[in-house]
């Protein structure tokens, strides 16, 4: 399945990307998945993505939890707990 | 109802002239803008960049207000946030609410800041005298919500 990944604030410059259209395995089917999947690419990407960072997670533009599913063409996006105001 | 984010500048009594409209159902306006601050956390800011979500953020906002619609009855309502350079004195964000009536205009005015606080995708990024750091989000932003948590709903993340 073809979805659209977006990364912001710390978490993008951590990766050093921005955005990225990623081809997910089968097995990849919620937004907890891709984060799981990206994070065996290793390096920056295991390190930023760890279960243990505080992440904040969105699908098409919603605030999401990880056991949201996956819809063809969808649009995730991973990034740090908000400071805006 | 009006959510705008933007990189310029705006001005309050523009804004609150749109706002009230000559309308005669609106008795009362309460405002809130929030500005860049030269001391956080002990350290000299000497500018900051605020980072968004183009699509999302615009949504969250709406979605804001709806949610303080469905408890305050508010005439209208505008939320303008700024992204980009800022330095400090600049204003960052506007909130202000009409109604009818003191009470709802305070009211729907602090929930609405609050819940933008932990909902809508905004970061910021101080400039520092030894360089730059993203702020942190704060457990009190989040305790923030929790006056608002009604009976029997479950609490804020």
């Amino acid at each position: 399945m073809k979805i659209q990944l977006k990364f912001f604030a710390s978490v993008r410059e951590a990766l050093g990307v921005a955005d990225e259209l990623a081809d997910v395995p089968t097995a990849v089917v919620t937004v907890g998945d891709v984060r799981t999947w990206l994070q065996a690419r290793g390096g920056v990407w295991a390190e930023t993505l760890a279960a243990g960072r505080t992440l904040r997670m969105a699908c098409n533009h919603e605030m999401t939890a990880p056991e949201t599913r996956l819809t063809e063409g969808c649009e995730v996006a991973f990034f740090p707990p908000v400071t805006g105001g | 109802m009006t959510v705008k984010v933007q990189l310029e500048d705006f001005d309050l009594s523009t804004e609150v002239a749109v706002l009230r409209r000559a309308n005669p159902k609106v008795g009362a306006v309460a405002c809130f803008i929030g500005a860049v601050r030269d001391l956080n956390e002990g350290e000299n800011v000497s500018a900051m960049v605020l980072e968004h979500y183009p699509g999302m953020t615009e949504k969250a906002l709406e979605a804001i207000i709806e949610r303080a619609r469905v408890r305050w009855p508010i005439a209208d309502a505008v939320i303008i946030h700024r992204y980009g350079p800022l330095a400090p004195t600049d204003q960052i964000v506007l909130v202000a609410v009409a109604t009818a009536h003191r009470g709802d205009a305070f009211a729907a005015c602090e929930f609405i800041m609050d819940y933008l606080k932990t909902a809508a995708p905004f970061w910021k990024k101080e400039t520092l005298e030894n360089g730059e750091r993203w702020v942190d989000s704060r457990e009190h932003d989040h305790a923030a919500l929790e006056k608002w948590a009604e009976p029997g709903t479950p609490k804020a993340d």
